[in-house]
């Protein structure tokens, strides 16, 4: 197999295979030498605050930024010189959503089709199929410019799957959504996930990654800092559950002293503490033998935010 | 392996039948066909109307004035004079516009360069195929400029359909050093004064109303340092019946440069937007 | 140190943004002038004199200049009360904000027409002086020219800023251009209204560019007669019926 189209993913073999990839900006080194590997069927995530270096690495995965070091090899072929055969294979969601507003939906979705040299009738068929999927079919002949956020999204996520892509990347495909509008959206994934597509997607609400992902890297300045799934990360860098502990203060890291034991662990954060236990009930009954009067008592499951703060010592949404 | 098998699907798993660079500008032109179908409108407004609107004001009105004082413009009647001279200061502001805005639109406000290079197209396809379409709208135009011109009286010989070519040359020396210039611009007020500073002093001084031999040596200078003077030589001597004009490989060559410099920029400076 | 750093920002910023706009406020300077050149000049050596509508005899480029001055007066306040004004009307939603305060929508259009003037009065000044030092003032009636190139201005501004508000896309700019365009080259700009058939002469006597230039025209060349009263008068209503149109307009738009 020597020619363009050829790609050599057999069965079993990662779509996505990253070693030490990196992208310099400059002196900016936005993503700084990370492996990743992602397979048929699953869905795989970036979870990081804004400038973690997440659309760098999505940008290079869609094989339109060249990698500044390592090596990348998207469906088995090098994007550098086979950008053109792997993106026929692709869907992209970008972050914002560029579509064209002077014409209709359909339009939008028709227009699309040609660049991946799809013939008529096959865009036609697609296109009605996926008006149906994103549950546009009554807006077909609508204008963009007037549809709604949630709408708009997925209209470019249909328009992302109009050349029937093997593997969907969505760069943060539900920021800036109502909670109503993102709850359908994931939906629409989960269904994508079952039809085979793989997904490999940006978030910084660790709610999406916890919902869609199979596994997740968490990315940190550029680099990995840790990966697996999100359970395994959760067992693995936090405990089972978290106290979340207010007081009726302006500096909650006076009340630490007063806390410290309970827990295995604590973490103070401007407005509240985090205490961190297996048995979350036990520690805020411990709280409550020590003679402590917190504002608010919150006992709640750890989740991938505590994880990231845990590791980085940060929190993911300013 | 033997021939690459041709029945391959571009719709379903794994390699997918390849584009070819051919197959990918049509898409591109594709796209961009559609949006001009759409606004047809203000095609209809700026490559019929005000044409035809300068024609009669200065082919007419001031022609009138031209050749009752001097008998036209080196024996031709101004109207004739004119004419081409309009046709292809029309064509520059026509390139001009089709050149600015939409590519900064592209570019920055609804990003759609990203997107369609988010399917199989580079850099050079989505060019090539933008200026395909900005092509043919202005020979469109051109070929309607012709059109009416002649069933005014402006044109004198069937070789006047030779303008149609050099009007779309005129327009690619000025297409591709645009969209270099609004791949770098950073603010669409540069635009107007694109507009105010090069392109209206353009058509008012490079022969379009009256021989530049007429103009300071200075201005002299510039006007055949820049596109619009070769364009319009090409242009009026077609108009005229005498298909080629003396020099006329010197003023294809500077058009030629004008486009291919500009496209080479163009193109580099894009690929340097879009795919770092 | 520090304060001289933040210093050089500062005056960085100050030039940055003085060039951007001083570039784009000569380039609307030059535009008039450019064409009185090419036109009234260039041109003008083929087209050696011209008989005025009122029967003088005059050189072309003395013909032209005066209409340059006042199609630039009405290109300046177009420009000024389309573009601006619509943004601010559908999209920056400025209006709705200041009706909220104590002004009134007299008090909106007072400030745009007022604002098109003070650009369009300097450009006009301008014209005014270049004109002047090429000899194409020939009588001290020219210094009348700048007043009516206001007067000018106001009309187009009153009138154009009330056909904006009937505008709903930017595709529908392509209308105000094909207004403006033929006004600007039938209006007795480049050629004498007796280059008309008689009917054409009479549409054209109804546009209010013709009156402006005709205004324009008799006070530059010193040839004053009672129809500079008609120009004028034809102008003022216009102004003030404009006015009193848009005020009624955004009113209806936005106090609903």
């Amino acid at each position: 197999m020597t020619t363009d189209w050829a790609g050599g993913d057999q069965e079993g073999l990662a779509l996505i295979e990253a070693r030490g990839l990196t992208k310099r900006f400059g002196d900016f080194t936005a993503v700084d030498g990370i492996d990743v590997e992602v397979r048929r069927g699953e869905a795989f995530g970036f979870l990081g605050p804004n400038g973690a270096g997440k659309s760098s690495t999505m940008r290079m995965l869609g094989a339109v930024s060249p990698p500044s070091g390592g090596s990348l090899r998207i469906f088995g072929l090098d994007p550098d010189r086979d950008g053109p055969a792997i993106r026929a294979r692709l869907g992209v969601c970008p972050q914002r959503d560029l579509l064209d507003e002077e014409l209709s939906v359909q339009e939008n979705l028709w227009v699309y089709g040609r660049f991946f040299g799809l013939t008529r009738a096959e865009v036609r068929a697609r296109a009605e199929e996926l008006l149906e999927f994103a549950q546009l079919t009554e807006r077909r002949t609508d204008q963009v410019e007037p549809l709604s956020g949630g709408m708009k999204r997925r209209l470019v996520i249909a328009r992302s799957l109009i050349n029937n892509p093997e593997l969907l990347l969505l760069d943060e495909p539900t920021t800036g959504l109502d909670p109503q509008a993102r709850h359908i959206l994931w939906d629409r994934l989960f269904r994508l996930k079952r039809q085979g597509v793989t997904l490999v997607l940006t978030t910084h609400y660790m709610d999406e990654a916890e919902q869609l992902c199979d596994r997740l890297v968490i990315m940190d300045k550029g680099r990995i800092v840790a990966e697996g799934s999100p359970r395994d990360l959760i067992a693995e860098h936090s405990t089972r559950e978290v106290v979340e502990v207010r007081f009726d203060v302006d500096d909650h890291a006076d009340h630490a002293t007063e806390l410290q034991g309970v827990g295995e662990r604590l973490e103070v954060l401007p407005d509240r503490i985090l205490i961190y236990a297996g048995d979350g009930d036990a520690a805020a009954a411990a709280l409550v033998d020590r003679g402590v009067e917190p504002l608010s008592t919150l006992v709640r499951r750890s989740t991938l935010e505590d994880v990231f703060l845990h590791l980085t010592g940060r929190t993911l949404v300013d | 392996m033997s021939a690459p098998r041709p029945q391959l699907s571009r719709l379903t798993e794994g390699p997918r039948r390849p584009l070819t660079r051919l197959d990918r500008v049509l898409g591109v032109a594709g796209y961009f066909a559609t949006v001009s179908l759409r606004t047809w409108r203000s095609w209809v407004v700026s490559r019929f109307v005000q044409p035809v609107f300068f024609v009669l004001a200065m082919g007419f009105g001031v022609g009138g004035l031209v050749d009752r004082s001097s008998g036209g413009v080196g024996g031709v009647p101004y109207l004739s004079y004119v004419a081409p001279g309009l046709l292809m200061a029309s064509v520059m502001q026509w390139a001009t516009s089709e050149s600015t805005w939409p590519v900064m639109t592209l570019l920055k406000w609804n990003q759609l360069y990203v997107a369609m290079l988010a399917a199989p197209n580079r850099v050079g396809d989505l060019i090539l195929g933008h200026w395909l379409v900005i092509c043919t709208g202005i020979a469109g135009g051109a070929a309607v400029f012709v059109g009416v011109t002649g069933a005014l009286g402006a044109v004198v010989s069937w070789w006047s359909l030779l303008a149609i070519l050099w009007a779309v040359l005129l327009a690619l020396a000025f297409i591709t050093p645009l969209f270099w210039v609004a791949s770098v611009a950073t603010n669409e007020e540069h635009f107007s004064t694109i507009f105010r500073l090069v392109v209206t002093p353009l058509m008012l001084f490079s022969g379009t109303f009256f021989p530049i031999s007429q103009l300071p040596t200075v201005l002299q200078v510039i006007a055949w340092a820049t596109p619009l003077s070769h364009g319009t030589e090409l242009a009026r001597a077609a108009f005229l019946g005498a298909p080629l004009p003396p020099g006329w490989a010197g003023h294809v060559t500077v058009l030629v440069l004008y486009a291919v410099a500009g496209a080479v920029f163009a193109r580099r400076a894009l690929a340097r937007r879009l795919e770092t | 140190m520090l304060s001289l750093g933040l210093g050089r920002y500062l005056v960085l910023r100050n030039i940055t943004s003085f060039r951007r706009g001083w570039l784009v406020f000569l380039s609307g300077f030059f535009e008039p002038v450019f064409y009185l050149f090419s036109i009234g000049i260039g041109l003008g050596a083929l087209v050696t004199s011209v008989r005025t509508d009122s029967g003088l005899v005059v050189p072309y480029a003395d013909f032209v200049a005066p209409a340059m001055l006042a199609s630039a007066a009405m290109n300046g306040a177009i420009a000024d009360v389309t573009f601006n004004v619509f943004f601010k009307l559908r999209y920056a939603r400025i209006y709705d904000v200041m009706l909220a305060t104590p002004a009134s929508p007299r008090d909106i259009a007072a400030g745009e027409v007022a604002w098109a003037l003070i650009r369009g009065g300097i450009y006009s000044a301008g014209f005014v002086v270049v004109a002047a030092a090429m000899g194409f003032v020939h009588s001290l009636w020219g210094l009348l020219a700048l007043p009516a190139a206001l007067l000018i201005g106001a009309a187009f501004a009153a009138a154009g800023m009330y056909a904006t508000t009937f505008l709903t896309s930017w595709q529908q700019f392509d209308l105000v251009f094909l207004v403006i365009q033929p006004l600007f080259l039938f209006s007795a700009t480049f050629f004498p209204l007796g280059a008309y058939p008689p009917v054409l002469q009479g549409i054209v006597q109804l546009t209010p560019l013709y009156h402006a230039v005709s205004l324009e025209r008799a006070l530059l060349l010193g040839d004053v007669s009672l129809a500079v009263l008609g120009h004028t008068a034809y102008l003022m209503v216009l102004t003030v019926a404009g006015f009193a149109l848009v005020s009624r307009r955004i009113g209806r738009l936005l106090l609903t």
